[in-house]
């Protein structure tokens, strides 16, 4: 969990989301603008300045019982509007493995 | 085998209805994620990217066919159809849903499989050789060994809580099949003149961030005095292991710090207090031990039966004997790997299916027993030698039988940023590249025994620093690239790897590989020096100037 004190140290460089892993399962989720949690990224709050992803980030870890580890994480917003992961790490967070899985879902 | 007794399964059973009302508090919100958490890692519970991971231990790696087609039944009924076993004689699930986790657990339990001791602040699941108990000119079964300290050291209350994590390894064979001298504790079974048996006893060893290979503090500790003598070493760092400072804390950089001389001083100071105590292992605990692994009945057979001489003529079969199979200590009698390396795949993962038929190969042809590798293959322990070509035709069947066993496609790696929450790059599409370019198996063993580890951080789960070619995933800038050291090796004479020049992107590892391989090739001066051997006759001088002349 990130404590208020590094919350305050947290600085955005562009959009951002927060995300977390649901509780019971560890699903991938995002944090929406109604205050509650999705799965897709495309219902993701965007936050731009710091201040917003403090507030979001803040208002996320007080749900402990619907989410573990919620962070920010950057995102990259398409001239269409589309929304996507804005790293690699977080790519796979939401498209899953690169990889074939060794049994087909 | 081993026989677990009751006491065993009472305290298994315990810990499944405990961590079941842990979930359940977890759940309904009584418990926070900061007080979960510790429990859960107790229960071998981690949170990856996209899910939990369930890490099961495989104490000194045997598995029963009955508990193999236990963790087929967990991969299918609660992940996704498979499991990927790691380095570390574990097998991990990476999909298990919290609010099934005890279920998974209790499901495990029932055949005598946990999940203590693999993860958390305390002794982790002893290793040892997958050979045990089987390889010729062991000294004697190193589980028997393994098994005391399972023992004594789970939920000892004094080892539960130490500064950082803490593995033993123990081996009884000349080669070194355990990897010991990583280890925080390595111990090498042996006799000294009097023909009794005990241990050299090496400390300090692991990867990771700091990496160290194990120095020797005692060159023979009696089969009598080793609880003493382990309790002493983890006393001394229990006191003087640092707790502030979670890089600093594992007894690697105690021992560092403190030189080996005066850590091997305050353990024997500390030992000489304790010696005799109640720790002391009399000849009736250890039979009593010993007398709980039982040996499959072997028959009279020959060395060479008319099955074997009739195979010979089947050059596929051949190929995979002389790479898979290896000798067994009684004659008639075989120990095959099978390969968890196929090309293109992603190392030391099985599906459930491959599980419940190696669980039913096992049983027809192994007596119902399976090892578990370090190198992340398994292993048939017991199969007469008649069975080879009818076992081997099943194994190919399943995809179980790649000729690739300790070469250059037989690669360690750990899940990497594909699964691991604290990687920097992925792992899994390295190695699989590299299968698919060493695929030519001519061209494989020409090159011979290389091993390629790969890590996707510098924590070293795919033990990168010893393998003979190393490779680390590093971010920079965002994009992944990776280090790649040459000539460490983790046997009996291990040594850590060495940088051979600037990290590379991801699409240009594989042809570095080649380029190190082609060099090799050409530098070495007899087909059988091995890859580490030139490497330490002519250092990484000409594997560089190779690499990078045309970078
Ligand atoms: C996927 C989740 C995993 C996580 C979060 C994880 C985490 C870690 C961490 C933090 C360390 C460094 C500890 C230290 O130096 O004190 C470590 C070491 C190690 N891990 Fe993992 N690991 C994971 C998976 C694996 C797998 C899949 C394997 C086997 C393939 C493995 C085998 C090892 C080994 C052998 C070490 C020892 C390195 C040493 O001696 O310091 N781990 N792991
Ligand atoms: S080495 Fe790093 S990336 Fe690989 S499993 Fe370990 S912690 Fe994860």
């Amino acid at each position: 969990m990130t404590s208020p004190l590094e919350q305050k140290k947290i600085r955005i460089a562009g959009p951002s989301v927060v995300t977390a892993n649901r509780t019971w399962d560890g699903l991938v989720i995002y944090r929406t603008a109604r205050g509650e949690w999705s799965a897709t990224l495309s219902e993701a709050a965007i936050v731009r300045t710091s201040e917003e992803a403090r507030a979001l980030l803040a208002e996320s870890v007080a749900d402990d019982l619907g989410a573990v580890g919620a962070y920010i994480a950057p995102v990259e917003i398409k001239e269409s509007g589309r929304i996507k992961p804005g790293n690699l790490r977080e790519h796979i967070r939401f498209r899953g493995v690169t990889i074939e899985l060794p049994v087909p879902a | 085998m081993y026989a677990y007794d009751q006491l065993d399964r009472a305290l298994i059973n315990e810990r499944v209805d405990e961590f079941r009302d842990q979930v359940k508090r977890r759940l309904s919100g009584e418990l926070t994620e900061d007080e979960f958490k510790m429990l859960r890692l107790q229960n071998g519970v981690y949170l990856q990217l996209h899910a939990y991971m369930f890490r099961v231990a495989i104490p000194y790696g045997t598995l029963s066919s009955r508990q193999l087609r236990r963790l087929a039944h967990v991969a299918r009924r609660y992940d996704r159809g498979y499991g990927h076993f790691t380095t570390r004689q574990n097998i991990q699930f990476n999909w298990i849903k919290l609010a099934e986790l005890p279920d998974a657990l209790a499901d495990l339990a029932e055949v005598g499989i946990h999940a203590m001791q693999t993860s958390g602040n305390n002794t982790r699941n002893v290793t040892s050789d997958q050979w045990a108990g089987v390889a010729p000119g062991e000294v004697e079964d190193p589980r028997i060994w393994s098994e005391l300290l399972r023992q004594y050291t789970t939920l000892h209350p004094e080892f539960s809580f130490l500064p950082r994590k803490f593995k033993f390894a123990i081996t009884a064979s000349a080669h070194d099949r355990a990897a010991i001298k990583i280890h925080d504790i390595g111990l090498r079974l042996h006799k000294n003149a009097e023909g009794e048996t005990g241990f050299e006893v090496l400390v300090g060893g692991g990867l990771g961030r700091t990496p160290f290979i194990a120095k020797t503090i005692k060159s023979f500790v009696h089969g009598h005095d080793l609880l003493s003598y382990v309790e002493a070493i983890l006393r001394v760092y229990n006191q003087y292991g640092r707790r502030d400072n979670i890089y600093k804390a594992r007894m690697k950089i105690l021992v560092h710090e403190l030189g080996i001389e005066k850590f091997a001083q305050e353990v024997e100071e500390e030992w000489q207090q304790m010696r005799g105590n109640s720790l002391t292992l009399d000849d009736g605990i250890i039979e009593e031990i010993r007398s709980r692994f039982t040996y499959p009945a072997y028959e009279k057979l020959p060395h060479m039966p008319d099955e074997l001489k009739k195979a010979a003529h089947d050059a596929h079969f051949e190929r995979w004997r002389k790479n898979s199979v290896a000798l067994h200590k009684v004659q008639g009698y075989a120990i095959v790997t099978l390969s968890l390396k196929p090309v293109g795949g992603p190392p030391g993962d099985a599906t459930a299916d491959q599980m419940d038929a190696i669980a039913d190969l096992a049983d027809k042809y192994s007596f119902g027993e399976i090892r578990v590798g370090h190198e992340q293959n398994l292993a048939l322990p017991h199969v007469a030698r008649r069975d080879l070509p009818a076992l081997w035709k099943a194994l190919d069947k399943l995809g179980l039988a790649t000729p690739n066993v300790n070469l250059v496609s037989d690669i360690i790696a750990c899940p990497g940023l594909d699964y691991c929450s604290l990687a920097n790059a992925r792992s899994i599409p390295i190695a699989q590249e590299l299968t698919r370019r060493f695929a030519n198996h001519d061209i494989a063993s020409l090159i011979g025994r290389l091993h390629i580890n790969i890590s996707g951080c510098i924590n070293a789960c795919g033990h990168h620093h010893v393998g003979h070619i190393g490779i680390l995933g590093v971010e920079k800038n965002g994009e992944e690239f990776y280090q790649i050291t040459i000539g460490g090796r983790a046997d009996e004479n291990a040594e850590l790897g060495n940088l051979i020049g600037p990290a590379v992107p991801y699409a240009e590892v594989a042809d570095v590989v080649e380029d190190i391989v082609e060099a090799y090739l050409a530098l070495r001066v007899r087909p059988d020096e091995l890859f580490v051997e030139t490497v330490k006759r002519l250092g990484v001088e000409p594997f560089r100037e190779r690499v990078y002349a045309t970078r």
